[in-house]
């Protein structure tokens, strides 16, 4: 088991270079860091000399991806991408282009992110089982039936329309919340209910179709119908037999977004003002701040390659009959 | 190319949105040529819901369609050498089409049927002094006489349309069911007749009463709402269809030579897919697009017109929307190959001397078809979905383009005006949620007749 994660974090490797060298090219394909220089100064009366000092300052003053002039291994390592890159693998974020500690602002941010992203998680999951529990205790029926269709539109439904809906009824017309922001403390909860509630009504239709598939497979097994055939009541099949099995399919697949939602929803903050990480990276992208969105993006594939690492060790553990090697 | 007094000018989504009807169009005659493929679509469209929502989906195409059509009018003056002039905008038959809407802005916001303004202005009264009060529409209801006539002319003219409408739909219909009676076929017509006559009737209804008011309101600076909704439909199709034709070619040949050919090719597609898969979609998204407008600002010269820098962010947003979703499509098909080589009929051709690429494409694509039918399908709603949300965040489609994802972005404010405006978000959510519902439905329908797992279990009917 050891070994096995060993080899997977070392398989990591290659793969944030990928992503390092792809964010990297996305934003140097058509933005020298001269241009950079100048987004950051500000376009107007800017010195040549202010420029090679903001471009020396943050290391930006070596060629992009090879160096031509030095020599030997030093081709590679005195440029912009290795510098950058082999900083972020130490996990040491530096500072943005606009100068600001990006580490301290990720840890500040992380809250409200989490505070936003782990109940919608947790009670989405919930209420998508609970649902889909009930629709395969009625299965093949008309409640069945209706209940598929109302899914179906449910997710026809674009996840803004939820947004602007709840905030417009919700904080507009019946002023039981506020229409966005946020506040550390203890009145965090009251901008935090409505980002919550629409996050997993907006979940609600894809995911209670999805699990209703996985219950109703587990639904159609031989012990299923062994323990029916047994005189086993419809209620014990259903929350002994049905739901513990159904289960693992489900957590196993959700398993993967755990360590991601530190980086928050990047939608759900920007439409409700919450100071988290999605909605830092936005505004990163939009200020053109390669620093932070670089460290964003590493950060982001670091949290997924560990998520793709624990789906492979929860199926060790629901099922013993999966070995790692 | 000249005809009449326009210039046709094709951009470059209308020449992408042709080819693939060209290319469905092959599809479909493949498709009648095999039978088995014939047997499972014909249960796709043996289905109720299956009928209709094609129906549905085809209409918003055929409307994207003759929105794809686009010239330049002839401008009046004719220069003083001779020389032609072209209008700098391009036209397109649906605007011809929607000419009733056209050219009738009023100042401001108005409601749907209003003949009076939404905001209350100053105005001079003839006998002097100044008053405050919701001025008449310049266009609205102007033909009425009498403003107390307004309920009753709405009444009377959506009968009288909906009356003409009807009874020449029904005569086809009735026409149609008498020829049909000799031979059978197992397509649910009645729903067929239902859902061709609501289409009929409301989009004559609703042009009809554009010709005398704004049947969906105007917006801010007194456009016709119903105009820039129905403008959407093409933004809204053309991302769904150019983004998963995107992604086809590339998930097919990486997933299925990953799949087939194994070892180091199958170590490079599956570092490429998880490597795309672990940056968080909307950040590559984003960056691209600003990326592209980095561009467009950079080489305005490659640019002539405004719409042609529109269209040409709005296919590479096509573009990257693709490339950013092919991997979900690329790991399933590989997998599938990798199950399907070792399989004994794969095996006896390899045994026969059967050449690999005649291997892949004589036995395995065939066989992955199912998968790859399924997964465009479902795509399609995605995308059309993933504008809106785009748009709303600043990184989709030109704002000068109609989109319904910007008609959601300027009714933002719209919504915290007292008394709302509320018309645009609806008009956008209507027309957004019946082509949305109408591919999830079909897909669902694909996806039974197709799934083998399905069609085993006899769960879903």
């Amino acid at each position: 088991m050891l070994a096995y994660i060993i080899r997977r974090l070392i398989y990591a490797i290659p793969i944030l270079i990928g992503v390092n060298l792809l964010t990297f090219a996305l934003f140097f394909v058509v933005n020298t860091p001269e241009q950079m220089a100048r987004v950051q100064l500000g376009d107007k009366h800017v010195t040549e000399e202010a420029v090679q000092e903001w471009k020396a300052q943050r290391g930006y003053d070596k060629p992009l991806l090879i160096n031509g002039d030095a020599e030997g291994a030093g081709a590679f390592t005195e440029t912009i991408f290795f510098e950058k890159s082999l900083s972020l693998f130490a996990l040491d974020f530096g500072k943005s282009d606009a100068g600001r500690n990006i580490a301290a602002d990720i840890e500040q941010r992380m809250w409200p992110s989490l505070a936003v992203a782990l109940p919608t998680f947790i009670i989405g999951i919930s209420v998508n089982i609970a649902f889909a529990l009930f629709v395969v205790m009625f299965r093949a029926s008309i409640f069945d039936t209706s209940a598929m269709i109302l899914c179906v539109g449910l997710m026809s439904v674009s996840g803004v329309f939820y947004v602007i809906a709840g905030q417009f009824f919700f904080a507009k017309e019946w002023s039981l919340v506020p229409i966005s922001g946020y506040l550390g403390g203890a009145d965090a909860w009251r901008f935090l209910l409505l980002p919550v509630i629409i996050g997993v009504i907006s979940g609600i239709g894809g995911g209670t179709r999805l699990y209703r598939t996985l219950f109703l497979e587990e639904a159609n097994k031989d012990y299923v119908r062994t323990a029916r055939a047994k005189g086993v009541a419809e209620l014990t099949v259903l929350f002994r037999h049905i739901l513990p099995n159904g289960m693992i399919p489900i957590l196993t697949s959700v398993v993967v977004v755990i360590p991601s939602l530190f980086m928050g929803s990047l939608l759900v903050e920007s439409f409700f003002g919450i100071p988290g990480l999605g909605s830092y990276t936005l505004d990163a992208i939009q200020a053109q701040d390669f620093a932070i969105v670089r460290s964003m993006v590493f950060l982001g594939s670091v949290l997924y390659i560990i998520g793709l690492l624990l789906t492979d060790i929860s199926y060790t553990l629901v099922d013993p009959r999966v070995r790692l090697s | 190319m000249e005809v009449f007094d326009v210039r046709l000018h094709l951009l470059w989504s209308d020449i992408l949105i042709f080819l693939l009807v060209a290319s469905l169009c092959a599809f479909i005659v493949t498709v009648v040529r095999n039978p088995l493929a014939r047997k499972r679509w014909s249960q796709v469209f043996e289905s109720r819901i299956g009928s209709a929502s094609f129906l549905v989906i085809l209409f918003y195409v055929l409307v994207a369609l003759t929105d794809s059509v686009h010239f330049q009018k002839k401008l009046d003056q004719a220069g003083d050498s001779g020389e032609v002039h072209y209008a700098p905008e391009v036209t397109s038959l649906l605007d011809l089409a929607l000419a009733p809407m056209l050219g009738r802005d009023e100042k401001t916001y108005s409601a749907p049927f209003a003949i009076h303004s939404f905001a209350k202005e100053s105005m001079e009264l003839p006998e002097g002094g100044v008053t405050r009060d919701y001025p008449r529409l310049e266009h609205g209801g102007s033909h009425l006489d009498d403003d107390s006539q307004h309920g009753a002319d709405i009444v009377v003219k959506s009968m009288t349309v909906i009356g003409w409408t009807l009874v020449p739909v029904l005569i086809l219909i009735f026409l149609h069911h008498s020829l049909m009676k000799k031979r059978s076929s197992r397509l649910p017509w009645p729903v067929i007749y239902f859902t061709f006559s609501a289409i009929v009737v409301v989009s004559s209804w609703a042009l009809y009463m554009s010709q005398f008011y704004h049947v969906l309101g105007t917006d801010k600076v007194g456009q016709d709402v119903l105009y820039g909704a129905v403008k959407a439909v093409r933004t809204g199709v053309l991302i769904g269809t150019l983004a998963t034709l995107v992604t086809l070619p590339l998930a097919v040949l990486l997933g299925i030579s990953a799949g087939y050919f194994r070892g180091w090719i199958d170590d490079v597609v599956q570092y490429i897919y998880t490597t795309l898969n672990s940056i968080p979609g909307i950040l590559l998204i984003a960056a691209s697009v600003l990326l592209i407008d980095v561009y467009i600002e950079t080489h305005p010269e490659q640019f002539k017109l405004l719409s042609d820098r529109a269209d040409f962010k709005f296919v590479a947003l096509c573009f990257i929307l693709g490339m950013t979703s092919w991997t979900g499509l690329c790991r399933l098909l590989r997998a599938e190959t990798l199950k399907l080589s070792q399989l004994e009929y794969v095996q006896a051709a390899h045994a026969f001397g059967v050449s690999r690429w005649r291997v892949i494409m004589r036995h395995i694509l065939p066989n992955t078809t199912h998968l790859i039918l399924i997964a465009l399908v479902l795509d399609f709603s995605g995308f059309v979905l993933a504008e809106a949300v785009l748009s709303y965040i600043g990184v989709g489609v030109d704002p000068s383009m109609k989109s319904w994802g910007n008609m959601i972005n300027e009714a933002r404010a719209e919504l915290a005006r007292e008394p709302v405006v509320w018309w645009s978000v609806i008009a956008a959510f209507i027309l957004m949620f019946v082509l949305v519902l109408a591919a999830n439905l079909f897909s669902d329908r694909v996806r039974d007749a197709f799934d083998p797992r399905m069609s085993g279990s006899g769960d879903n009917k």
